[in-house]
């Protein structure tokens, strides 16, 4: 056994070196486990392990939206409102994260976070939320993060646009923020009134005057247009704004901000990367050696990169062996085998085999 | 697959190509069947027998701290014994087949799986799962076969020094760990030459398994007993009786899935340019399960699906015996023998081989069974061409 490394930076009191001693000849017992292993049995919410939370309670919301209240571990650094998280579930066996803004305010008398979320057409995770997670669960997180906040001392007039779950970012800065903002003008699309989330609870707001609110139903008087956003918010060239919804909507506000010059006022946060449709080869991007390969769908990613002079890992070349298998950033491939399409959204690290794997579409692999 | 064809009774004689590549369309469908429906139950059934290990493995290890009064130190090596069993069999070798890699989940995974054995899981997965799953069988190509260090083929020459193998045999059965992780250094080849001893690559990879050597027994030999004070010697007793039975076990178990008389062997030339299809007979023919109950397969991590598993080594190991009845069904039909049996009888036939062939092979020869009829022979199918085939494949070599 080694001698426990002892950080001079650290005090080294009696107390804090029997703990470290203590920590070595649990490492030494657990190999080759960790002992984090054991414990995560018995409290795995606790300081020091992998950060979790165990859901509290699912409740629906309108528009067939759900929020989700959390109780993260003990690791929890908090969060700014506005900020999203990555939660990540296992949906039928397997692990999938997704991002998912925080509508509860920083700070709450039980300690709980809270994310809301609408379930999206053929969302596998999104409906998992809706349907299956219940109180008890464990979920996996990550710290929060993101900039679609607001600054610190806040602005004078503040608008905020946003459209369907976009409102969620926006909530979190509602509830939290309010007693500081005095101008905010809230412009929201949604198909129709019922379909608002927090819809009452932004009416309120805006009965007792706290806010400014625009609801504008889209199935009945159709999309936001910039010219009616102009009508709606005289002064929007003034106002500090943050804008969140579907990606059609915040490339108009984009242009018509940079139009007016007024393009550093404005904040946007999008939810999704444009997910590209599964196609037959396309572009391979291996991030560490820097490579990027035309491949077809009929080559795999491991004769990809070795016909390009990228190092493979390999191993049987026939997908029993696990040798080669690498992290798909981002992107769409195709197992070679049955077919199968496997998706990773960004930051995901899907493991793939790449000696049975081809690009379907653009994809980033780790190597 | 010609090095059958040298056989008194050929197994595949009444295959045609055909015949074949169906075989594998069937056994792909199979396989995309299972993978299909890989879900919750699975990774349900995983995590609950990484649970079960850990809290017997803990539990087992409370119980030896006292191990100076007899019914502890006997309890406490038999659940450690069965922990370590199960750390090896159906946790470790199935996770780092990566049969649990769909669930994404970074701690059960291929990648970052490692287990309590003398073998570092990254060598032990080049030896095993590259080489050994890929040349399945095939003299000269798949160590496996005897370890390098044991003659179970004819094939192998002999040498006198054979004599001794059974005793080879039992030595490495009980520390079959190091073994293992000897072999997967290629330690004989490597230590031979200067050059090779030399090599930077090899003195890495010694050195990793060094240090995993050291940090198990550092654990079974040193802390553990040192924390049971009174019960010091009591307790490296037990971890020594417990890695010795999980040796036993584990050595058992592999011997029967390749080594009972009747499993078939191939040429080294004999896979140049094979099909997929081919492929698949090659690990039907060489491979033999053991028969038994839920228990027997959990504890023999499933391998005695050694059939199931050498065709799909990276199907969840739960799902093999659901598979295996449609597997046999596809042996049937093509009239191949499904080798089975209960697991003295595998063990008994593999330990058979091992003492016949420590003899030459003229002496061997008369100690052989009498090779059973393949089923194919028996069952007659009507295929006039098959003999045709193989009298044309005989003239024009």
């Amino acid at each position: 056994m080694s001698t426990p490394h002892v950080d001079p930076a650290r005090p080294t009191g009696g107390r804090v070196g029997l703990r470290r001693r203590l920590w070595g000849v649990a490492e030494a017992l657990a190999s080759p486990r960790r002992p984090e292993d054991y414990l995560d049995m018995f409290h795995p919410l606790r300081r020091g392990a992998d950060l979790r939370a165990r859901v509290v309670a699912v409740q629906p919301e309108a528009g067939g939206a759900v929020t989700v209240v959390l109780r993260p571990g003990a690791g929890w650094r908090g969060h700014v409102p506005g900020q999203y998280v990555r939660v990540g579930l296992d949906v039928d066996g397997i692990r999938r994260w997704r991002s998912y803004s925080l509508t509860s305010p920083p700070e709450t008398a039980d300690g709980t976070i809270s994310i809301t979320a609408r379930p999206v057409p053929d969302g596998i995770v999104s409906a998992h939320l809706s349907q299956r997670l219940a109180a008890g669960d464990l979920v996996h997180l990550d710290q929060a993060c993101g900039d679609f906040v607001l600054p610190d001392p806040v602005p004078e007039k503040v608008l905020f646009i946003t459209g369907g779950s976009g409102i969620t970012p926006v909530i979190g800065m509602l509830r939290s923020g309010l007693q500081r903002l005095r101008d905010v003008v809230l412009v929201h699309s949604d198909a129709t009134d019922t379909d608002v989330i927090f819809g009452p609870e932004l009416r309120d707001l805006a009965a007792g005057g706290r806010i400014r609110l625009v609801e504008k139903h889209t199935r009945t008087s159709g999309r936001l247009e910039m010219d009616e956003l102009r009508s709606l918010v005289p002064d929007l060239a003034e106002r500090e704004s943050w804008a969140c919804g579907p990606a059609g909507l915040l490339d108009e506000i984009e242009s018509y901000w940079a139009d007016l010059g007024s393009g550093h006022r404005l904040r946007t946060e999008r939810f999704r990367t444009t997910l590209v449709a599964p196609g037959d080869g396309g572009t391979i991007q291996f991030t560490r050696s820097g490579t990027t390969v035309e491949a077809t769908g009929a080559m795999t990613i491991m004769d990809a990169g070795e016909a390009n002079g990228v190092l493979m890992p390999s191993g049987c070349r026939m997908g029993i062996c696990f040798s080669c298998v690498l992290p798909l950033r981002e992107g769409t491939v195709r197992d070679l085998r049955n077919g199968e399409i496997t998706t990773a959204a960004v930051g995901d690290g899907v493991l793939v085999q790449t000696c049975v794997t081809a690009a379907a579409g653009t994809c980033l692999i780790d190597n | 697959m010609t090095v059958l064809q040298r056989k008194d009774v050929n197994p595949i004689a009444h295959l045609s190509d055909a015949d074949i590549e169906e075989i594998g369309r069937r056994l792909d469908a199979i396989r995309q069947e299972v993978i299909e429906t890989r879900g919750e139950r699975d990774a349900k059934y995983i995590r609950r027998v990484i649970d079960v290990q850990r809290k017997l493995e803990l539990g087992s290890r409370a119980v030896l701290l006292a191990s100076f009064f007899p019914p502890a130190w006997l309890l406490g090596t038999a659940g450690l014994s069965v922990a370590k069993i199960l750390d090896n069999m159906e946790i470790g070798h199935n996770i780092m087949h990566g049969q649990w890699d769909w669930m994404r989940d970074p701690k059960i995974h291929s990648k970052t799986w490692e287990w309590d054995n003398a073998s570092p899981s990254e060598q032990w997965k080049h030896s095993h799962n590259e080489l050994h799953h890929n040349f399945t069988n095939v003299v000269g190509k798949d160590n496996d076969l005897g370890y390098g260090i044991m003659r179970v083929d004819e094939d192998q020459k002999w040498y006198p020094i054979y004599l001794a193998q059974p005793l080879w045999n039992f030595i490495n059965a009980c520390f079959f760990e190091y073994g293992i992780a000897a072999y997967d250094l290629e330690l004989g080849k490597n230590l031979k030459y200067k050059r090779r001893r030399q090599d930077p690559a090899f003195k890495a990879r010694a050195k990793q398994t060094l240090h995993k050597i050291r940090k198990q027994a550092t654990k079974d030999y040193l802390v553990h007993p040192l924390l049971s004070g009174p019960s010091f010697l009591h307790t490296v007793a037990a971890n020594f009786t417990a890695n010795v039975v999980r040796n036993l076990w584990t050595h058992s178990v592999i011997m029967c899935g390749h080594f009972p008389e009747g499993v078939e062997t191939f040429e080294k030339h004999s896979i140049d340019g094979e099909t997929k299809g081919e492929w698949y007979v090659r690990q039907m023919l060489g491979s033999a399960n053991i028969s038994g109950n839920k228990a027997m397969h959990i504890m023999t991590g499933n391998l005695s699906y050694q059939i199931e598993h050498h065709l799909f080594p990276d199907l969840p190991s739960n799902r093999y015996h659901e598979i295996a009845p449609k597997i046999q069904a596809i042996f049937d039909e093509y009239g191949l023998r499904y080798m089975t049996g209960s697991l003295p009888r595998q063990v008994g036939s593999a330990w058979g081989k091992i003492i016949r062939l420590s003899l030459p092979n003229e002496m061997a020869e008369k100690l052989k069974p009498k090779p059973k009829p393949a089923p194919a022979l028996m069952r007659r199918r009507s295929r006039p061409a098959a003999g045709l085939r193989q009298a044309v494949a005989a003239l024009i070599g």
